[in-house]
């Protein structure tokens, strides 16, 4: 499969809840040799039933094999994938930076207000910034602060919501019928 | 953890009891129809062993010699009777000494529950004696595992891990138990598992797939089956043979479909794969429309998968989703059970023959014939072939007997060369080529069909990894014949040293024990035999006996299995020499 052909798709997995699947699922993966960009679970829409983000970069044709073994697994209830059109989706950053730079430093108040960062605490040693949006935008404002010096830094995994309907609450009625 | 997934069948005012964790262990085996088990006793699992003893004359426990060695018993047993096998263990190495044969019977498709002791629950995590993390050690092996660590989960994870072993496409399923969960009392119900909400076994055939097949069939001029296990699992063996007979279809086997069709069937043209047969691999690259059915292409039938079959549209009989498109792309896909899906296919296919077509595979059987098969069965060289000990037992057994074998070359040529007129009679480790499967499997297969003759055909290499079964033949009185065809060579790999690594016979050869000393050891009636003179009578005195016994035979040293199609080569390159 040539790599023009890969592109970032998002892999959202309705499940059971159950301890040992987060193993299952990442195992499916790590013995194809593929690598995961993000992964986020929390619960979903339906009560008792959990929800697995998993970014991967991969080409169509596997991607579709690695959700029929997604599927597989006796406690997934459903698998999608979509590629980034196809959702709506969001990524959040958290800074946390010396609080005399807000004061000495004029332009990091600028990049704040430019790039709706929101702050989330100050105190007299640090303050804290968060960021949400795509990617290239909390990397950006990485990017721009860490010339003032950054103390900390993270980014979570990406979350998803899909522009079409994920029909998980009739395919469950199905089920139990 | 909780499992609200379970729908209970029918109303529930039955009365509960009050038990320990350990007898409901037991109890829920006895209500899943479980009659032997499998397995070795150790610390974790005392408590469950101990009902065991209690529950003596309604559930037979079988020691073997090594816990490996329980799994592939369960295996065998599973294999020929189409029941779920169980085997049980103690924790930490008792647990990991199972996971060889979990990971056979993953690979493999075969239904079995596992149990395992594991520490009190207030030790996990503690690197407490005899602690191993057996269900994340366990998890890319089975179809399901689960850990219990209160009595109460006991008949509800039990009901689902027999329910999901045995369902759609079968596997092995691991049920850890903690030690206090076992001693624990609570009320016991037991109901059986028919649904997990999140788990669709079976998918429904869908009919305009099946007519759509019907189509390219009946359109078809050079139309080719090819079976898996899929069709013994689905117990569809007399729907194949309706389907292939009406129209007129040549089929061939994988390794785990050897058996569905019985080898006399006109039809039936042998195995595909690396050392099948050599008109079926040949003519995959010639047919116009390939048929797959239960079968998932492996890399052993395929060769290399950029010219497999690639002039033929393909359609593909499957019950596991995943398979499809997974190694082969189809032009049409039939989800769903075998048995359900030929039987529905059958009324809409048209009556053929195919003459010219088959004429083909006659053909080409002829060259193997002279080139290959007229050799290993009427060898003019001194030495015995393993191909003339096959025909030998093919002649004594009229191709009734279960042939139960390792890995190796006599697997090969046992695949090859037995007769099996009767289905569920080949009993191999196909998938994961696990050498000391067979003495173990034959072991449980005998259990499950006291009423067969079932013959453990293993290599002098593969024979020494489970030897030690042995011994529970022996305290079993299993009457297990169990023949090792002795080339004083890990043949296989000797045999790829020979071809691809310039006959540099590294480790290869093995300087082997007095295997009929050994076999009396254990009480077993032996006898070895070197020359052509004595096998027949050899033979014979083993078919005749009512108890196990032990029969090995000197081949010659260096022989070779041909055909073979050489790793990373196309089917129609096999070679004869
Ligand atoms: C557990 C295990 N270890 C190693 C191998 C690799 N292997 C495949 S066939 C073979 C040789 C088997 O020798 P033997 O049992 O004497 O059978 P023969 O080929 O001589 O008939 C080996 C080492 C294997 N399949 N399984
Ligand atoms: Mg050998």
């Amino acid at each position: 499969m040539s790599t023009e052909d890969k592109q970032l798709y998002t892999v959202s997995i309705y499940t059971e809840n159950n301890i040992g699947l987060l193993n299952r699922i990442s195992a499916i993966f790590q013995r194809r040799h593929i690598n995961i960009e993000s992964l986020n679970t929390s619960p979903s829409e339906i009560e008792g039933v959990s929800k697995f983000t998993i970014v991967v970069n991969m080409d169509e044709v596997n991607i579709k094999k690695i959700l029929g073994q997604i599927e597989k697994q006796v406690e997934v209830i459903k698998a999608y994938y979509h590629n980034l059109d196809q959702i709506i989706y969001q990524i959040s950053g958290l800074f946390k930076i010396k609080s005399e730079l807000l004061f000495e430093e004029p332009h990091i108040q600028n990049i704040i207000k430019e790039s709706n960062a929101r702050i989330v605490t100050v105190n007299k040693a640090f303050f804290i910034l968060e960021k949400s949006g795509k990617k290239e935008e909390i990397v950006e404002m990485y990017n721009q602060l860490s010339k003032f010096g950054i103390m900390q830094y993270t980014r979570s995994g990406l979350i998803a919501v899909t522009k079409e309907e994920m029909k998980i609450s009739s395919l469950l009625e199905s089920y139990n019928n | 953890m909780e499992i609200q997934t379970i729908k209970s069948q029918g109303k529930t005012n039955k009365a509960t009891e009050r038990i320990s964790g350990s007898e409901a262990v037991v109890r829920c085996l006895i209500a899943e129809g479980v009659d032997i088990l499998y397995g070795y006793p150790g610390g974790a699992i005392m408590p469950v062993y101990d009902e065991l003893y209690k529950y003596h004359g309604k559930i037979h426990h079988v020691l073997t010699r090594h816990e490996q060695g329980a799994t592939h018993a369960a295996q065998g047993y599973a294999r020929i009777s189409g029941k779920v096998g169980v085997a049980i263990a103690t924790s930490g190495p008792g647990a990991t000494n199972l996971i060889t044969g979990i990971a056979d019977a993953q690979i493999d498709s075969t239904p079995m529950v596992c149990i395992t002791g594991q520490v009190a629950s207030h030790l996990l995590g503690s690197d407490a004696f005899q602690e191993t993390d057996i269900v994340g050690i366990s998890t890319p092996v089975t179809k399901w595992n689960c850990q219990i660590t209160k009595a109460a989960d006991i008949p509800k994870v039990m009901a689902k891990a027999f329910y999901i072993a045995r369902s759609g496409r079968p596997g092995p399923v691991l049920v850890d138990i903690t030690k206090d969960a076992q001693f624990e009392e609570f009320d016991f119900l037991y109901e059986k598992c028919t649904h997990v909400r999140s788990y669709n076994p079976l998918p429904t055939t869908d009919i305009i797939k099946v007519k759509e097949a019907a189509n390219l069939i009946n359109a078809a001029k050079k139309p080719l089956i090819v079976w898996g296990q899929g069709v013994i699992l689905g117990k569809a063996e007399e729907e194949l043979k309706a389907v292939l007979e009406k129209a007129g279809i040549p089929a061939a086997w994988t390794i785990l479909g050897a058996s569905a069709i019985p080898t006399s069937h006109p039809l039936n043209v042998g195995m595909v794969g690396m050392h099948g047969n050599y008109a079926p691999n040949v003519l995959t690259n010639e047919c116009d429309l390939l048929i797959a059915i239960g079968m998932r292409f492996d890399d052993r039938v395929t060769g290399s998968l950029s010219t497999y079959a690639k002039q033929a549209k393909v359609i593909h009989f499957e019950i596991d989703p995943a398979e499809i498109d997974k190694n082969v792309k189809s032009d049409v896909a039939v989800l769903g059970d075998a048995k359900k899906s030929l039987e529905e296919l059958l009324p809409f296919l048209e009556e053929k023959s195919h003459t010219d077509w088959h004429q083909k595979f006659k053909d080409l059987y002829q060259i193997e014939y002279d080139k290959v098969i007229k050799n290993d069965l009427y060898p003019t060289k001194e030495g015995l072939t393993m191909a003339e000990v096959l025909k030998e037992i093919n002649s004594q057994s009229e191709g009734k007997a279960a042939i139960v074998t390792d890995v190796g070359q006599h697997q090969m040529v046992a695949c090859r060369y037995a007769d099996f007129n009767v289905s569920k009679s080949n009993i191999t480790s196909g998938g994961l080529g696990t050498m000391g499967f067979g003495l173990p499997a034959a072991i449980g297969a005998k259990m499950a069909a006291p009423d067969r003759e079932v013959i453990s055909i293993s290599g002098d290499g593969g024979y020494q990894m489970t030897i030690q079964e042995l011994g529970t033949i022996f305290q079993q009185k299993a009457a297990v014949k169990v023949v090792v065809l002795n080339n004083d060579f890990l043949g296989m790999v000797r045999q790829w040293q020979q071809l691809f690594f310039d006959k540099r016979y590294a480790s290869t050869e093995m300087v082997n024990p007095n295997f009929v000393a050994i076999a009396e050891g254990y009480y077993i009636k032996a006898r070895k035999v070197t020359k052509r003179e004595e096998l027949a009578e050899a033979v014979a005195e083993m078919m005749q006996s009512k108890e196990a016994y032990f029969l090995e035979v000197c081949v010659e040293k260096e022989d070779n299995v041909f055909p073979m199609i050489p790793t990373g080569a196309s089917v129609s390159d096999i070679r004869l020499e």
